[in-house]
């Protein structure tokens, strides 16, 4: 196989580019929105003077026709700004004219492009750049591959979810807490950019080997992703905006008090400043660490990120940014960024095995993944919102895989492995197609959507089929990665032998009530006078696309078999 | 600077950083709780620049003059800014002369009165000192016997976190929280390596001004910053 890392420059460019392509996306989308604005003044200032005042007809209307071009990104130099003032100019365009809709899809090609050109780097050990700044193991191969894969459906899924809310922006002529529909379409411009600056956040957490930076990277995550939960403006996404970004912060601010202390921890141990918090430096004299300060350290750590992976205690957050974000967004949120911040963990897992052996981090997680599990399948119990029914199922699945990283053995840690790739495929299909269905009916309510089946066959199927493969039915890898759960937690002792039967009677719980949901939303007749939707296929064929991907891993991992065997082994203990 | 010398003064840096967040608990006016967020930032520099003139680190004092200028010059502007807005937003609304004695900025209704306040202060400082010892016996040096202040300080931004019900107060509740961390990282290893400090001295900036606006966003919705009243999502 090809080796690229004789050539130290390839290796650091192999490394930078899935962090620098989605910012370099962003940086133009938003130069574009900035220069297609032609206005003296700076944004903010125009926009202060917007929220201010409600009434500035002929200045909001130059505004959005600066959007307008800032998104279909044309050249603007044959139009004057001599047009009748408040014309509707969204209007005008077409549905689906949106090119620089599609710009966005740039960087998940070139995180998975460049994620499998590291694969072949990867088999024999770990690449590093920028004097182990930025550094490549099985894990990072496999998580970037996940987010690349997670990131493509989402993107994809972008512009018709958009489309779709300009044409209910337009038809309703909705002013949301007095904000005009013309300055939310505004809004959209953004959304790009920072969906894009999300994306690089995430690719950033996965490669870097310094444990600060991880930190770094996975808070910059709840503060772009702050204003995508509260875009609708309404006292709903408001209330989940703040929320999300009050408990994610304090949450994660724990999690940096931990990483404080095991840097202590290590200074003490001799390390030096430089590589105190480098994660294969940290592992290779994980022994020498003072147990009582990693205990704490550790402790810390898993309650922080857990709190930005949705597990107790500080998962309040979950249900309700993940129902009030944009669909995409929540794809990408529960799809990869809880299973992002679940890698950290990870990460942390593998120190703390070597320091202070496997009983310790094995109860903390089991405890609080048999608490998530038992919280998320009562809560599923009464849902009656379908968004929210996806975010605890989100929850439910995070749990299943901290059960996996509690029982530890290779088969678990690579049945983790699997479930989080699994996971994020059918659950980014699901959030992406319950945002078509919300365009559908105007509702989230799971009792007002019946007979979707009978009126959008298309839609209805991929919907049905997303939340099988969530149930853990084959073909589907989520079978294959709950059963390989469930059978390394029955060989791994008496004591997880039980967690194990626990967890999977919680399951069943969750099961039943997902299932019997999905049956209500889908079967039925459909009501008099809905005659079927044309459904058009560019809406339609990511999620066909994100099946597919699952029900292949689910039938044979073919050549990423040997990227998953060694992801596990990089999480073993030493 | 002679050893004595820098441990008093390292104590009496430390002891106003404490003082400064129990005060938090006691003072209800928004405005005289960012004052003294602003004093507690002065505290939190004046030790990184303590541990910096003992150990000879020119790059730690240049972190002491940084940290000090973000945290008592920049977030106090930013949090007061935002106070005004609310405060003139208000006067024109509703026409009063008297708006400095609005709601808005006034943690009038805590969830925990100011007494109960205090006593759990000082029950959480003890619990700090308690859960710091291992901390403290691993390297006994001058600085490392200060850490518990730290962890006290992280524990009261909680407390301030979970029982205010001004959004504002929330977020110094946060900044106290973050605070408390950073000096908790000085006391303990001389504060983490300088890209590190760098990326999380920018993501409480950003937190800050994310948080500055949904609170404008949470008025304009809910028409107070009460964050109690935040009840519209529920299972």
């Amino acid at each position: 196989m090809l080796h690229l890392s004789q050539e130290p420059a390839l290796t650091a460019l192999l490394l930078t580019a899935p962090v620098a392509a989605p910012l370099v996306v962003a940086a133009g989308y938003t130069l574009t929105g900035l220069a297609a604005q032609r206005r003296p003044r700076p944004v903010s200032a125009a926009r202060r003077e917007e929220t201010r005042r409600p009434q500035p007809v002929v200045k909001a209307a130059v505004v959005s026709r600066g959007t307008a071009r800032a998104m279909t990104g044309a050249d603007d130099k044959g139009e004057g700004d001599d047009s009748v003032p408040g014309k509707p100019v969204a209007a005008v365009r077409a549905r689906g004219r949106h090119p620089a809709d599609w710009a966005g899809l740039t960087s998940p090609v070139v995180i998975l492009a460049c994620a499998s050109l590291l694969a072949a780097d990867v088999d024999d050990g770990a690449v590093a750049a920028y004097s182990g700044l930025l550094r490549a193991d099985a894990l990072t191969v496999w998580m970037l591959l996940v987010i690349g894969a997670v990131a493509l459906i989402a993107c994809a899924s972008a512009p018709s979810y958009l489309s779709g809310e300009r044409d209910a922006d337009r038809a309703t002529g909705r002013t949301v807490m007095g904000v005009p529909p013309i300055e939310r379409s505004r809004e959209w411009g953004s959304y790009h950019a920072l969906v894009q600056v999300f994306l690089g956040a995430m690719c950033l957490a996965v490669v870097t080997a310094n444990l600060g930076v991880l930190w770094v990277a996975i808070e910059a995550t709840t503060i772009v992703t702050a204003f995508l939960v509260g875009h609708r403006r309404t006292r709903m996404s408001v209330e989940a905006a703040w929320k999300y970004v009050v408990i994610c912060s304090a949450g994660i601010a724990l999690a940096f008090l931990g990483t404080v202390l095991v840097y202590y921890a290590a200074r003490q141990a001799g390390i030096a400043e430089a590589w105190a918090l480098d994660w294969p430096t940290l592992l290779a004299h994980a022994d020498q660490l003072d147990p009582a300060v990693t205990r704490l350290g550790i402790t810390l750590v898993v309650l922080g990120y857990g709190a930005k992976a949705g597990l107790v205690p500080l998962h309040a957050w979950l249900p309700d940014a993940h129902s009030q974000a944009p669909a995409p967004v929540s794809a990408l949120m529960s799809g990869v960024l809880l299973s992002v911040a679940f890698a950290a963990l990870l990460r942390y897992r593998v120190i703390a095995d070597a320091a202070l052996g496997v009983d310790f981090t094995r109860v903390l997680l089991a405890g609080i993944a048999l608490l998530t599990l038992a919280l998320a399948a009562g809560l599923l119990l009464a849902q009656r919102d379908y968004k929210r029914m996806l975010a605890y199922s989100s929850m439910e699945h995070m749990s299943l895989i901290a059960l996996a990283a509690a029982i530890g053995s290779p088969l678990a840690l690579a049945a983790a492995l699997l479930h989080i790739a699994g996971h994020g495929l059918a659950k980014a299909t699901a959030f992406c197609a319950s945002g078509q269905i919300l365009h559908l009916r105007g509702t989230t309510k799971i009792g007002r959507v019946r007979g979707l089946l009978a009126r959008s066959p298309w839609l209805g199927a991929l919907f049905g089929l997303a939340i099988v493969a969530l149930l853990g039915f084959p073909p589907f890898s989520l079978f294959a990665s709950e059963l390989g759960i469930a059978r390394a937690g029955f060989a791994a002792g008496s004591g997880l032998g039980w967690t194990t039967a626990a967890a999977l009677l919680l399951v069943l719980v969750a099961f039943a009530a997902l299932a019997t949901r999905a049956t209500r939303m889908l079967l039925g007749p459909a009501r008099k006078g809905d005659a079927a939707v044309a459904e058009s296929p560019s809406a339609l064929w990511p999620l066909v696309l994100g099946l597919l991907a699952c029900a292949a891993l689910g039938i044979t991992t073919g050549p990423l078999g040997d990227l998953l065997t060694q992801a596990a082994t990089v999480l073993e203990r030493p | 600077m002679s050893e004595s010398l820098f441990t008093q003064l390292l104590d009496l840096a430390c002891g106003a950083f404490l003082l400064a967040a129990v005060v938090v608990l006691w003072r209800r006016e928004l405005a005289a709780i960012v004052r003294l967020f602003a004093l507690q930032g002065l505290a939190l520099a004046a030790i990184a620049l303590l541990l910096g003139l003992h150990e000879d680190r020119w790059d730690l004092i240049v972190v002491a003059a940084g940290i000090g200028a973000l945290r008592a010059g920049l977030l106090p502007y930013l949090i007061r800014r935002a106070l005004a807005t609310l405060v003139t937003d208000r006067a024109q609304g509703q026409d009063q002369a008297a708006y400095t004695h609005s709601e808005e900025v006034r943690e009038t209704q805590p969830l925990v009165n100011v007494a109960a306040s205090l006593l759990t202060a000082a029950a959480l400082t003890l619990l700090a000192y308690a859960v710091a010892r291992p901390l403290v016996e691993l390297d006994p040096t001058p600085a490392t016997r200060a850490l518990p202040v730290g962890l006290a300080v992280v524990l009261i931004g909680f407390f301030v976190l979970v029982t205010r019900r001004r959004a504002l107060a929330q977020v110094v509740g946060f900044l106290l929280l973050d605070n408390g961390i950073t000096a908790t990282a000085f006391l303990a290893a001389s504060g983490v390596p300088l890209i590190v400090e760098l990326g999380v001295s920018f993501d409480v900036l950003l937190a800050v001004l994310v948080l500055q606006l949904l609170t404008v966003r949470v008025r304009e919705a809910f028409g107070t910053t009460d964050i109690d009243d935040l009840r519209e999502l529920h299972d």
